[in-house]
């Protein structure tokens, strides 16, 4: 008896020591889980706790667990700050943001100077939606990573698909109220002025972030200008009730948006009864044919309940179990290098790799619309069980996506 | 231009009479007891949220009526065992009191429905367009909100101005003392009226919470507004929350329509000036400033005229 508590003991203490070995990777998801973005948010952590669980599935990281540590920043930069230090004394290496540029460049500059006080301590922080161009090129860092299109890339590509589009007349632009929103209003004033001179820019809003709870006095106003197509960088509430306002007052124009499809946004287009009228450029859609994608889709939502939103997510996740097997270990710093200029076989398909002049990841992006759906075996996939889903209507290969940076990188 | 004119008045009168059906009980709530009730938009998302969870266990119209009485109930039950014992400790104490409940509030009901919107919709029955004017459709739910407005104003008015129960609330508004020595309960007065304000505060929610968002944050995005409504129509005043709350409804719905700036109206500033904050002012357009107009208001009320526009007393 005495013989096997003594094994038992031992083996435990073995146990014991095999597990603080295997330390597991703590992730600081940084996101609104509360206020007008906990809707994106959620649906954001749900993402990555089921790529974490993908990931330990199949032996995790190097034989180390992945583990989200869930952090709500209500979509504020000085509180991420605190739930950043936050993460930081709790061990954690990576932190992982999306929604708001605001904050994204708060966290940026957080790393940044975190890693050059704190030698041997360093942080990455991966950048799963935060698309305010500066991000890659006046304020780049070495210390993030971007993996959606920046906002530029984007809107290059838009204009590109509305320069083929003689139905356009007069555009309305409206955008939330910071850097991003005023980035997007920039750029497409730009672009379209190069790529369209006969568009007439009959209207530019910009509208309080996250704030605005009825949209029907902006609606009234877009009606009233004349538009037929407006263009939007909208996310999360801002979109669906933005939407949800052109569906009372009956407004019918084309809207050309970077975030149609997030949580409310299908539903207010169905009701809105904008069939093939909304567009919205992303790096993948749940209908993009990719097999191996479209079945990920399809456990996905069994499981949460949701549709993939973030493709960018999946590649970050899986890009960063790939460079860490590269670099044969999970130290941030030889994680970082490893991700320079790695090429990796995105989500829905085609080659995308991190440029290494500004950490932007490039990869085939497309131009959707969303309407019925005829073909339920080429098309299963509709949103918010509207009956309504994405189809391409255009293609972007990586290397059309490529646009030049300013970025000047301080390598460590 | 004249139809952003009709569409903007319509929606700015909208606007302001939700915000006149909670300022109302604000506005009696404090000038019976001499306390701002902080609590008093967190009344208006329990509304929305006790409509949302009736809708779907009821349906829409018995919680259109169960909804602001469970939240009266909960109202009368804040003064009667909160406000009563607090109040002989002063004024500051009662404050604190809804204050803290006003966070109370919302951490309960985020701990119960979640801090993401829940999915209260239009009833089916009031989901259409109701009219058309040029080539805007008008919901109807929108519609028949201003219609329940209308009814409770006119239900107010007369009850206040009209009936017995009216009479000895405005008597106990300025000599509750006197109210008392005639024989009448004052407590139970200032419990009742207390009830009835909340009660309005959630008939606003349950009818705002299918056309706005319901979501735990709701309080304190209306919450500001509120107070700017009863300090600029005049503390305890009623006619003056009604006044207050249609010039504020408008004034932020006509400030979103107007394209208005400095650059606007006097011209851009000289291109060899450079980019500097100047420029950023000087092109800032009324749309963008909409969301602080109320408050630039509450300031220059509160400069000039601080008793408000039909207040009687400056406190």
């Amino acid at each position: 008896m005495r013989k096997l508590i003594v094994a038992a003991a031992a083996a435990l203490t073995v146990l014991g020591g095999a597990a603080s070995a295997q330390e597991t990777i703590k992730i600081g998801y940084i996101d609104p889980l509360s206020g007008g973005g906990a809707s994106v948010g959620e649906g954001g952590l749900k993402t990555f706790q089921y790529l974490a669980d993908e990931l330990n599935a199949k032996g995790g990281i190097l034989g180390h667990k992945v583990e989200i540590v869930p952090l709500d920043n209500k979509t504020n930069p000085q509180e991420s700050l605190v739930q950043a230090q936050k993460a930081v004394d709790a061990g954690v290496h990576y932190i992982t943001q999306g929604n708001g540029s605001s904050v994204g460049a708060a966290l940026a500059d957080f790393v940044t100077k975190h890693n050059s006080r704190n030698p041997g301590k360093e942080v990455l922080y991966f950048n799963y939606a935060a698309v305010d161009p500066s991000m890659t090129n006046e304020k780049c860092s070495y210390w993030h990573f971007r993996w959606d299109a920046n906002s530029d890339i984007k809107m290059e590509a838009l204009t590109n698909y509305m320069k083929g589009q003689p139905s356009i007349k007069k555009v309305y632009l409206i955008n939330m109220d910071y850097s991003f929103g005023q980035s997007v209003r920039a750029t497409a004033r730009k672009m379209l002025g190069e790529k369209r001179p006969d568009v007439q820019v009959v209207g530019d809003e910009l509208h309080p972030m996250l704030k605005v709870t009825d949209f029907s006095p902006y609606i009234a106003k877009i009606k009233a200008s004349g538009a037929d197509t407006v263009v939007t960088g909208n996310w999360g509430q801002d979109f669906a009730l933005l939407l949800k306002a052109a569906a009372d007052a009956g407004l019918k124009v084309n809207w050309y948006t970077y975030y149609a499809g997030g949580a409310g946004g299908p539903t207010a287009i169905k009701q809105a009864g904008l069939e093939g009228q909304v567009f919205q450029i992303s790096e993948g859609i749940p209908n993009s044919g990719n097999k191996a994608a479209m079945d990920f889709e399809k456990d996905f939502r069994a499981k949460t309940g949701i549709s993939v939103w973030y493709p960018r997510a999946v590649n970050e996740m899986r890009m960063f179990k790939a460079a860490a097997e590269k670099a044969n270990s999970i130290d941030p710093v030889k994680v970082a290098a490893a991700l320079e200029g790695m090429k990796f076989e995105v989500f829905d398909g085609g080659e995308g790799f991190i440029r290494k002049d500004d950490h932007q990841f490039f990869q085939p992006i497309y131009i959707s619309s969303f309407g019925s759906l005829a073909d339920k075996t080429k098309e299963p996939f509709d949103e918010e069980n509207t009956g309504w889903g994405w189809r391409i209507v255009s293609k972007i290969d990586t290397a059309q996506t490529m646009l030049p940076t300013t970025c000047n990188m301080k390598r460590p | 231009m004249a139809e952003l004119i009709v569409i903007s008045t319509l929606n700015g009168i909208l606007y302001g009479m939700l915000l006149f059906l909670l300022s109302s009980g604000l506005t009696v709530i404090f000038s019976m007891m001499g306390v701002l009730n902080f609590a008093h938009a967190s009344f208006y998302m329990l509304g929305a949220f006790f409509g949302y969870q009736l809708t779907r266990w009821i349906g829409f119209w018995p919680a259109f009526v169960l909804a602001p009485l469970l939240v009266g109930a909960v109202g009368m039950a804040v003064e009667r065992y909160g406000l009563r014992n607090t109040h002989k400790h002063g004024h500051v104490a009662e404050l604190l009191l809804t204050f803290g409940l006003a966070f109370a509030i919302e951490e309960i009901v985020s701990m119960i429905w979640g801090r993401s919107p829940v999915d209260y919709r239009v009833p089916a029955v009031l989901d259409f367009p109701a009219f058309t004017v040029f080539s805007t459709n008008y919901p109807a739910y929108k519609i028949f909100m201003l219609v329940v407005s209308v009814v409770i104003f006119i239900a107010l008015l007369v009850t206040l101005k009209k009936t017995r129960v009216g009479l000895i609330v405005q008597a106990a508004l300025t000599h509750p003392s006197m109210v008392g020595h005639l024989g009448h309960n004052v407590g139970r007065v200032f419990m009742l009226v207390f009830g009835v304000g909340s009660a309005l505060a959630g008939l606003a929610g349950v009818i705002a919470g299918p056309s706005l968002v319901t979501q735990s944050d709701m309080a304190a995005l209306l919450g500001p507004i509120l107070f700017v409504v009863i300090v600029f129509g005049g503390l305890g005043s009623l006619p003056g929350a009604f006044i207050a709350s249609l010039l504020i409804g408008l004034i932020q719905t006509f400030a979103v329509a107007l394209n208005g700036s400095l650059a606007s109206l006097f011209g851009p500033l000289d291109p060899s000036l450079g980019a500097s904050p100047l420029t950023d002012i000087w092109n800032v357009t009324i749309a963008q400033v909409a969301p602080i107009l109320p408050y630039l208001l509450l300031v220059l009320v509160l400069i000039f005229r601080p008793m408000g526009l039909l207040g009687t007393r400056e406190s």
